[in-house]
């Protein structure tokens, strides 16, 4: 079935065979695999998108069921030549080690902060508590997100 | 021409010490750095595997002509189709690319199913006929001592056996089976040539390892494959053995076409060697003084169905079986037992963490009983250069500073009691299970030693050739880069002699360089980053002595402070090259009794665990970790901030939370759901302190530094665990269960 | 596979009634769980996550659809505490109240409060209408329900009375993102009758009604009555053991989490 929706601020029309999940066509059909599969059951974040303003794990969202949603990824956050503070916060901190988890991080850290510019160490963690880390024990992300809420404060 | 304004050397930024940017990390940041998983080639074909659902069965019937019947499926390998030797392994070839007459674990691939895509590649695998006939499993790893069913058994003695002291402390531990689980998991392609040759793009810590393994079972000559680095989403031990590998180039030079794999989280608990789970016996006796007079231990460990590194990793269990503490009579067995349990092979730390968990539950016994405080204790006992291992004998040459690391672990200030009654600084968490008042703090102490590369008389090198050019320099290795930081510290190496800014790190494949050895064993920065600097000194040096200068940078040679040659003139002709096989002090095998001179370095790590228990509920928050690290030169201490924190959070996670659950050989927990990792929320605040003695090789005396936090951390939290309730616990990972004594 | 996704409810209801063997979709927490395990091949789906009359939010009325992220903010407090735990952020908001009573695991979040608050779930079918199901009607069995293939899940239902002073604990080997080994919902009622729901320590949510009456109307306990209340908790549970936990840690958390919570409705 034909299913019509926004992704990072352009219009995509899709051709969605059956059941499969929004992280699938992202990543299959609309080229964009920064969004990543590790474990398909929305316990580790890496897959995290914004959906209709809301973060979401993506692999637990049906692609049929977008019909008219608007979807940001982390390809449609800053980009290489202009980085999102985020992303430069993380990058500065050492807080990208193999960067799997990256890209969940910087979808989930970004939605927090447009919606909470000054949480508290533990609003953060909190916020943060569904991107899983296997690499940086996550005190390098911590350091950047702090001292990016430090600068704005 | 006359001279005009002098030239200025510029200061270059970058070098050792500092802690520059990745240069990965932009790529990563945004999205756009390509994992194994992201590969895509035109008119590509999907990979799925056939596996063994029994731990031990005959394979009595195996038809794959109904997956031909299914559209879109272009091919089906079984073992029939291994063109070469059958086996495969990292020291043994004793594990067949796919099972034939019988499987020997739960997952064990039987074969794999080629087509369009990835779900009709599934649905290939489904419609495969499989009879079994099924086998009783043998999945005690007692029994398997019992029958003689091992891998490698491994014993020290040293001393005298009818030693006593005037205490004895015995105890039995166990260590359960922990999963590296990389967020990325297996995933690969590889490419046929259209010569008859392959190229393959699969995670790997060592491609030249995959290599020697891949070519033989495709019976082709290794110059016809080729293995790339490829970019992965993390390692820890996982990485090391050869998963996908073979079948992936079969299926590529069968069809013709790329073929892609890539397994899912479940199937990837089960698509790779696991941490070996312990069963120790240990017995301490020290004197009044608190000296260690006696150790005498036994340890098994589970290697699974297959070798893997089963032979490496027992032998660090024995050598690193007492600790880094000094005694003159230690009597170890140590076997590494072959059953029908999913194969165990590498995992940060390597055998060095379970026997960790024993001994240092031994001292805090043998402190307890001495009325001793745990650190001094262990202070009094420490290791360092100038005394003999207390296992091997051999004489350690190179540092150990394991006194300063107490002294300075000592002088931490302690974490300040607790305060706050937010639920997310309690125990049960926003479970809100747990008020103030039902909380119990604890204290503990984890001092562990590691050794640093590989051992007992292995050939450990690594393979660096570095090209200089007037645009820069490209430092050339197959290191695996595992998301560690390899990449940074080859810069800053390369920077520090060369004097030159622009450093590119060019990842080579097995047909371009030789081997750089595992990202593994906590070697690369000592062997690959030694390599570099070696090479680059080397080059350095024919640079000047060709031009009669005593200086380079990125201007030129200099001599006596004038610039007399650019880098242009320099590399006029040709670039400039040269090329490295770096490797450590020899090492050898030792005796019958564990006697020799096994290791070529080590690195001590002191850490101290500070925990809240609810000890009613049996539930722990891990308030703090104090981490004193034996770094030898600190080169980049962001990046060595992020292993240790890193891998504390992994000896958090096996101390209070992760296991993989193996009933009769089958995981039951092979899912995020039901395999705990660490979140944010779970994560203690690290401080990092360092002491810098410098190892006598590698690249200014630094010292590698992966596993040393993994093996520490984890028992510092037991012991804290221990300290709160006041009860001994014996088993990690440490259960709400567990704690309340149920 | 076809997806409906009907914009009103009794477009829903037509779509439930005309495909009874379609699957019902909100927030995809669970189901797309089974789906990329290959557990669930969906026929049909008939999505829900548009339709207004079901996300509405009142004081005794809590439409299907709200997300548990919405919930965090409920006047109920043990309702918000709760939703505070489910899953994940991610999780939260994309989860529901209405999947959660759908799914009717033993470990379900939302669950044990429904117990405790005598709550109904109110279902509605084209054919037969709207009708409300007492909860411990609702729930029959492990991930099992009193939905007939034809209804859809409206709303749970609060009775006239609910009492403010309600608290709620869930225990969880790890700090996020975990499934409730044992969890209790704890209520004092201003005329001093208590409430006490468990969830994880039986097929289904329950009450420890003996407990209930063993404390009911006692403002002042003794440290006897409170052993012997949670003792009697206790007995009441039916818990297993899973890989999760086992029976007799269950057994015996469930009576440790349901004193503390009464201690806190004692203090309140």
């Amino acid at each position: 079935m034909i299913v019509t929706f926004t992704v990072n601020g352009t219009n995509q029309v899709v051709n969605v065979a059956g059941s499969e999940s929004l992280l699938t066509v992202l990543r299959e059909q609309l080229g964009l695999p920064g969004s990543k599969n590790a474990c398909e059951q929305g316990e580790c974040g890496s897959c995290s998108v914004i959906l209709d303003g809301a973060l979401v794990t993506s692999c637990l969202v049906m692609a049929a069921d977008c019909e008219g949603a608007d979807v940001t990824t982390v390809e449609g956050i800053g980009s290489e030549r202009e980085l999102h503070a985020v992303q430069q916060a993380l990058l500065d901190h050492g807080a990208v080690q193999c960067g799997f988890c990256t890209p969940g991080f910087v979808v989930a850290a970004t939605h927090l902060l447009e919606h909470d510019p000054h949480p508290t160490e533990d609003d953060i963690k909190e916020a943060l508590s569904g991107n899983v880390c296997r690499c940086t024990g996550y005190g390098a992300i911590l350091r950047a997100l702090v001292e990016l809420t430090e600068e704005t404060a | 021409m006359t001279t005009a304004a002098p030239i200025t050397r510029r200061r270059i930024r970058g070098g050792v010490g500092e802690s520059p940017l990745r240069i990965d990390g932009i790529p990563k940041v945004t999205g756009n750095f390509t994992y194994a998983s992201d590969l895509y080639a035109d008119g590509m074909l999907w990979g799925a595997t056939l596996r063994s659902p029994h731990a031990h069965a005959r394979i009595t019937k195996l038809d794959t002509s109904p997956a031909y019947a299914i559209g879109g499926v272009v091919a089906v390998f079984t073992a029939e189709d291994v063109p070469g030797r059958m086996g495969f392994g990292m020291h043994a070839d004793d594990q067949p690319v796919f099972a034939r007459d019988e499987a020997n674990y739960w997952g064990e691939p039987i074969a794999v199913v080629i087509a369009s895509d990835l779900p009709t590649a599934k649905l290939g695998v489904a419609a495969i006929e499989v009879e079994y006939n099924v086998l009783e499993p043998l999945s005690d790893m007692e029994e398997a001592d019992a029958a003689d069913s091992v891998y490698r058994r491994m014993k020290v003695r040293r001393g005298d056996r009818d030693v006593s002291g005037d205490v004895v402390v015995e105890g039995y531990y166990e260590v359960g089976q922990q999963d590296q689980a990389p967020l990325g998991t297996e995933a690969g392609m590889a490419i046929p040539d259209g010569d008859g040759g392959v190229d393959l793009y699969a995670v790997s810590q060592w491609v030249h390892s995959d290599h020697m393994q891949i070519y033989p079972c495709l019976d082709l000559a290794p110059e016809q494959v080729r293995c790339h680095p490829v970019g992965m989403g993390g390692a820890f031990g996982a990485r090391e053995d050869v998963s996908m590998h073979i079948h992936l180039c079969m299926a590529a030079l069968r069809t013709g076409r790329p073929v892609k794999m890539m397994y899912d989280r479940s199937e990837s608990f089960v698509g790779h060697v696991h941490r070996h789970p312990a069963r120790m016996w240990y017995r301490h006796e020290a004197d009044r003084s608190g000296k260690l007079t006696k150790v005498e231990g036994r340890i098994i460990l589970d290697g699974g169905a297959y070798e893997s590194s089963s032979m490496a990793v027992i032998a660090n269990a024995g050598y690193f079986a007492v600790g880094p503490y000094k005694c003159d009579n230690v009597f170890i067995d140590a076997v590494a037992v072959k059953t029908n349990n999913p194969p165990a092979g590498a995992m940060r730390g390597f055998g060095g963490v379970q026997t960790a968990y024993g001994h240092e539950a031994q001292m805090d016994l043998l402190a307890a009983d001495l009325g001793i405080d745990p650190l001094e204790l262990r202070r009094i006992n420490a290791l360092g250069r100038g005394d003999l291992m207390s296992t091997s004998g051999q004489l350690i040459e190179g540092s150990l500073p394991t006194v300063e690391l107490i002294d300075e672990l000592a002088q931490m200030p302690i974490v300040d009691p607790l305060d706050n009654d937010d639920p997310r600084h309690l125990p049960g968490g926003t479970g809100l299970t747990t008020d103030p008042v039902h909380v119990r703090r604890g204290v503990g102490y984890g001092v562990t030693l590691k050794n640093l590369a590989f051992s007992e008389g292995f050939d450990d090198y690594s393979d660096v050739r570095i090209v200089l050019s007037p645009t820069g320099v490209e430092v050339h290795t197959a290191a695996a880069e595992v998301g560690q930081g390899l990449v940074t510290v080859i810069q800053q190496l390369t920077r520090e002699v060369l004097q030159i800014e622009q450093v590119a790190v060019v990842w080579d494949d097995t047909g371009q360089i030789g081997s750089a050895g595992s990202t593994s064993a906590s070697r690369q920065t000592q062997m690959t980053g030694g390599g570099t600097y070696q090479c680059a000194l080397e080059l350095r040096d024919q640079i000047l002595a060709e031009f009669l200068g005593d200086d380079l940078s990125e201007e030129g040679v200099w001599k006596e402070g004038q610039l007399i040659v650019t880098l242009g003139e320099v590399c006029a002709l040709r670039p400039r090259e040269h090329s490295i096989r770096y490797r450590h002090p020899e090492t050898y095998a030792t005796d019958e009794n564990g006697q020799g001179d096994p290791h070529p370095a080590y690195a001590v790590a002191a850490h101290r665990a500070v925990v809240d228990v609810d000890p009613e509920l049996g539930l722990v928050r891990v308030v703090q970790i104090d981490a004193v690290h034996d770094v030898g030169k600190l080169l980049n201490p962001v990046a060595a901030i992020g292993q240790i924190e890193g891998g504390i959070a992994q000896g958090v996670g096996l101390a209070t939370l992760e296991e993989l659950v193996v009933d009769k050989g089958v995981i039951k927990n092979g899912n995020f759901t039901d395999y705990l990792l660490p979140t944010f929320l779970d994560m203690p605040h690290v401080e990092v302190r360092w002491v810098e003695e410098p190892e006598r090789w590698g690249p200014l005396g630094a010292k590698g530094i992966g596993e040393p936090p993994t093996i520490s951390s984890g028992p510092a939290v037991a012991a804290a665990i221990r300290d709160a309730i006041g009860r001994h616990l014996y088993r990690v990972p440490i259960l709400p269960q567990d704690i309340v004594g149920l | 596979m076809e997806i409906t996704r009907p914009k009103n409810l009794s477009a829903a209801l037509d779509a439930r009634a005309d495909d009874p063997g379609a699957d019902l979709l909100a927030g995809g927490t669970d189901f797309m769980v089974e789906v990329n395990f290959g557990h669930k091949k969906p026929g049909n789906v008939i999505a829900l996550r548009r339709i207004e009359e079901l996300a509405g939010i009142e004081t005794r009325r809590i439409g299907a659809g709200v997300t548990w992220a919405r919930l965090e903010h409920s006047e109920h407090k043990a309702l918000a505490q709760l939703s505070r735990t489910v899953g994940s952020p991610q999780i939260r908001a994309l989860g529901t109240i209405g999947g959660n009573i759908g799914t009717a695991s033993p470990a379900g979040d939302g669950l044990p409060w429904l117990a405790a608050m005598n709550a109904e779930i109110e279902v509605a079918s084209r054919d037969r209408g709207t009708r409300r199901v007492p909860w411990n009607e609702f729930f029959t069995g492990v991930k099992q329900n009193a939905l007939e293939p034809d209804e859809v899940i409206v709303a749970a239902i609060l009775p006239e009375y609910v009492p403010a002073n309600q608290h709620f604990a869930k225990i969880g080997q790890r700090s996020a993102m975990v499934i409730s080994t044992v969890a209790a919902v704890v209520a004092r009622d201003e005329d001093g009758r208590v409430r006490v729901a468990l969830g994880s320590v039986a097929p289904t949510p329950i009450r420890a009604s003996r407990a209930e009456e063993l404390i009911a109307g006692n403002p002042d306990p003794s440290e006897r009555v409170l052993e012997e209340f949670a003792r009697t908790v206790s007995e009441e549970v039916r818990p297993i053991t899973d890989h999760r936990s086992t029976e007799a840690y269950r057994r015996y958390a469930a009576g440790v989490l349901a004193r503390r919570l009464l201690e806190r409705c004692l203090a309140s």
